[in-house]
């Protein structure tokens, strides 16, 4: 058995073991590290004592303060309901005009209906709300099923072409993929709608164009569009008259819409959200498009 | 290399290499173009190229029986190299994902360049690739050091590395593929996983034939560590990758457990990788160059005892802090927190241990890089581990779950403790497998070393930072009781933290740049300047063991 000899630094003796060169003294384990570990033994025992702690076969050791972590967050959940409860019940309970013209309560609409839209709309209509390709612009004052704050909260609660029950529903259909019309009456009917907002044709072939086009529209399009084109809320079916476009006004895409159709969808809400929040929301978005004119 | 096998162990070898191609067919012909197929076709390239490197090497002459009278270092030198390749590796796709979270539309629109396929590239990369590879290297030069025995056979130690880096290659190619478990650093699909048992299996039984023939009375503490390592990752590993593989011909397999239950099984697995891969391993490591580069006896052997049996007995219980608040139930929380207070104790005495063997040696850290890497990892192992108490604390949990204070903390870990290690125990093992006095250019170690910390310092503060910031916007309310701020409100406030950390892991990606460059020059160098380093050999074997090393 190896002796062990003194180390000169530390005065302390080395075990007499070696390996390739290594030695190891012998040093007592310092007592701060027995009380360090007495101390976050005794923290445990008394933490075990007090909260749900060891298994005991189907059961558990409870603790004495009785503390469950579902219980916390029922309370929690309580507690958070009730701080709001000054206002909720009235934004319930109010008419859309009157909490309009209330300012306590539009000021509780801005400070909450922020946070909620960016957590569940801006992912598709952007954290400003004016939407993108294929995604409505919100803060403008066109409305595809109405911007009565009524008509939006339904919008929300239901969706649209949505897995609801009542869910609102539109499609476009497909003119060109199931041949109801051909490419040049496509063309037509496009360049058509592109001049029902303005668009100026840029040759005499155009202007024939938006002739023969304004009859088909007449035919195919006016049942959902109206005989102006400026759109129905009740089918959903967008105004062509004003600027505001969903999938593009640029020649391609009016083709492309008419072509293959479209059938845009929006989530239901009512399971998600509650329905103080989607009132909320439709009050922030409105006061969104008021803000924007 | 392959000079230095006899002629049998190079037929065993082709005969190895031979059943893997088969059973890459096997994996191709069942798998048809889905990624078990494809998967098939990486085995048996890696096969092939393998057997044509045999091959060449097949009528060299043999080498002599004065081989057994030296260590056997060639698995070593490979395994250090590949250890570093994968470091440069797993850091680059590690600083891309960091720009990718600071600007996400940087994916080209291709699927494998998306953030959650190149993730766990960059984890597995330097997790496994890099830690696994150093680990696997530095075990098999101090197991034989601190036994003064050579490994028993000349085949296994080949078999384990190069088969652990098969399993690698087929991990992060499987990932840029769709290929998932879903399971947190188990991310590798069955066959990949019965494989790498194979593999470790033939790991553990080399490290208990190497223990069997040591010549010295005791087991060296390094070697404690090492063999926890790979004992409870084994372990570990077997038991979270239980699955049922929709069926043989297909890459996909489903959890045998679900739900919590499922979610605790991960947990227990993810903690203890961090504490039985990423402590216990590195510590081996710590416990052998950091005394033999300071020349300083370990401090206390006692608390070399104390802390080993800490951390490998507390360890286990805690991975359920991972789980804070969840469905898990509440007792399960609360063991996993209390046992993560308690394990702060022998992690600090773990550290403690280090930093008091350098009484004596401080000077020497002054002046040597490689030291000074070894004395940082201590110091950031304290550091870690106590954060990691800390936010194992349920309240302070509720605060740092799911925020980047979680991300700065491994990152403290990974970077402040392994990867510095790794790099001074690098520095310290290169000159003396390719047995030359010193390395290429100690101003580059210089230079390796205050990259790396001031990278890592950036990294960790970053994320410090942007994690407390978050987590205070997640649960700020206004007056009326609604959310302050929305996520995307706390992703803006993000943004310049995400550059910092990008920044900082560039210059830790360069300093690992400067590393491979400076061993590179090191191997070359050393080819013509071949130092015999004193009493750096194995006790000769008795009689009967020599007989049975040429029969292995």
């Amino acid at each position: 058995m190896a002796v062990g000899e003194r180390d000169p630094h530390t005065g302390h003796l080395t075990t007499g073991h070696e390996w390739n060169g290594i030695k190891e003294l012998n040093t007592p384990v310092p007592r701060p590290v027995w009380l360090f570990l007495a101390a976050t033994v005794v923290f445990s025992v008394i933490y075990w004592i007090l909260m749900p702690a060891w298994p005991l076969g189907a059961t558990y050791t409870e603790g004495l303060l009785g503390i469950d972590q579902q219980s916390r967050v029922d309370a929690d959940l309580k507690n958070a309901a009730r701080d709001r409860a000054s206002w909720s019940a009235q934004i319930e309970t109010m008419d859309a005009e009157a909490i309009q013209a209330d300012a306590s309560l539009m000021r509780i609409v801005r400070e909450a209906g922020r946070p909620l839209f960016e957590d569940n709309c801006a992912v598709c209509h952007g954290s400003d709300a004016r939407g993108g390709q294929g995604y409505p612009d919100l803060t403008d004052r066109t409305w595809l099923w109405g911007g009565e704050p009524e008509t939006v909260m339904e919008t929300i609660r239901v969706g649209i072409n949505a897995a609801h029950g009542e869910t609102r529903s539109s499609q476009m259909p497909a003119f060109g993929r199931n041949r109801m019309l051909d490419r040049k009456a496509i063309r037509e009917v496009a360049t058509y709608v592109r001049s029902l907002s303005g668009a100026v044709p840029d040759s005499g072939d155009e202007a024939t164009a938006v002739a023969e086009g304004k009859e088909i529209f007449a035919a195919n399009c006016a049942a959902c569009h109206g005989e102006k084109g400026t759109g129905s809320t009740a089918m959903g079916a967008p105004d062509l008259t004003d600027e505001a476009w969903i999938y593009g006004g640029d020649r391609q895409t009016v083709f492309e819409t008419v072509f293959s159709g479209r059938q845009g969808q929006m989530p239901q809400w009512e399971e998600r959200l509650s329905a103080v929040d989607r009132k909320i929301l439709a009050l922030y978005l409105r006061d969104l498009g008021v803000g924007g004119e | 290399m392959v000079s230095r096998l006899t002629r049998g162990e190079r037929e065993l070898a082709i005969g190895i290499l031979v059943l893997l191609g088969f059973l890459g067919l096997a994996m191709t012909a069942a798998g048809g173009d889905g990624p078990l197929g494809i998967h098939g076709l990486v085995v048996i390239a890696c096969a092939v190229g393998t057997t044509f490197v045999v091959i060449a090497g097949l009528f060299a002459t043999e080498p002599g029986d004065d081989r057994l009278s030296r260590y056997y270092d060639d698995p070593s030198k490979v395994g250090i190299v590949l250890a570093i390749v994968w470091g440069v590796v797993g850091m680059f796709v590690g600083d891309w994902v960091a720009w990718l979270l600071a600007y996400p539309e940087m994916t080209f629109d291709a699927a494998w360049a998306s953030f959650g396929r190149l993730r766990p590239v960059h984890t597995t990369g330097v997790i496994f690739g890099f830690g696994g590879n150093a680990l696997i290297a530095t075990s098999f030069h101090v197991m034989q050091r601190t036994c003064r025995a050579r490994l028993p056979d000349q085949i296994s130690p080949w078999f384990v590395l190069l088969g652990y880096n098969l399993f690698c290659i087929l991990a992060v190619s499987g990932y840029l593929m769709g290929l998932t478990q879903s399971k947190e650093y188990a991310e590798p699909e069955w066959y990949a996983d019965i494989w790498l048992v194979v593999v470790w299996t033939a790991y553990f039984l080399l490290y208990l034939r190497t223990l069997a023939r040591r010549q010295e009375p005791h087991i060296y503490v390094a070697n404690w560590y090492y063999l926890a390592f790979i004992l409870v990752v084994a372990i570990l590993h077997i038991v979270n990758n239980l699955a049922v593989p929709v069926s043989l011909g297909h890459a996909k397999s489903y959890s045998l457990f679900a739900g919590v239950q499922d979610a605790m099984t991960q947990w227990w697995y993810g903690h203890n990788a961090v504490a039985f891969f990423l402590t216990a391993g590195f510590l081996g490591m710590l416990y052998y160059y950091l005394p033999k580069r300071a020349g300083r006896p370990i401090f206390s052997y006692r608390l070399s005892i104390v802390s080993f049996w800490g951390i490998t007995f507390f360890y286990i219980w805690v991975g359920s802090h991972h789980l804070h608040y969840t469905a898990l139930p509440h007792w399960v929380q609360t063991l996993g927190m209390t046992f993560s207070v308690m394990l702060l104790v022998p992690s600090w005495a773990s550290a403690a241990n280090a930093l008091l063997t350098l009484n004596g040696a401080w000077h020497k850290v002054r002046d040597d890089a490689a030291l000074r890497f070894m004395m940082v990892a201590a110091v950031f192992y304290g550091l870690s581990t106590f954060e990691g108490s800390f936010l194992a604390i349920r309240p302070v949990n509720s605060l740092s779950h799911y925020t980047d204070w979680t991300v700065g903390h491994v990152h403290a870990g990974a970077l402040g403790w392994v990867a510095f290690i790794t790099f001074g125990s690098i520095y310290a093992v290169v000159p003396r497998l390719w047995r030359c006095r010193e390395m290429y250019s100690a101003r580059l170690v210089e230079v390796h070393f205050w990259l790396a910390l001031a990278g890592t310092v950036i990294y960790v503060f970053a994320m410090w930072n942007s994690g407390i910031i978050q987590g205070l916007m997640w649960r700020t309310y206004n007056e009326s009781g609604t959310l302050t701020y929305s996520f995307i409100d706390s992703l803006v406030a993000m943004h310049p933290y995400y550059i910092a950390r990008a920044v900082g892991g560039l210059f830790f990606l360069s300093g690992a740049v400067v590393a491979l460059y400076n061993v590179w020059k090191t191997a070359r160098l050393a080819a013509g300047e071949q130092t015999e380093a004193a009493g750096d050999t194995p006790v000769a074997a008795p009689a009967a063991a020599g007989s049975l090393q040429a029969g292995e």
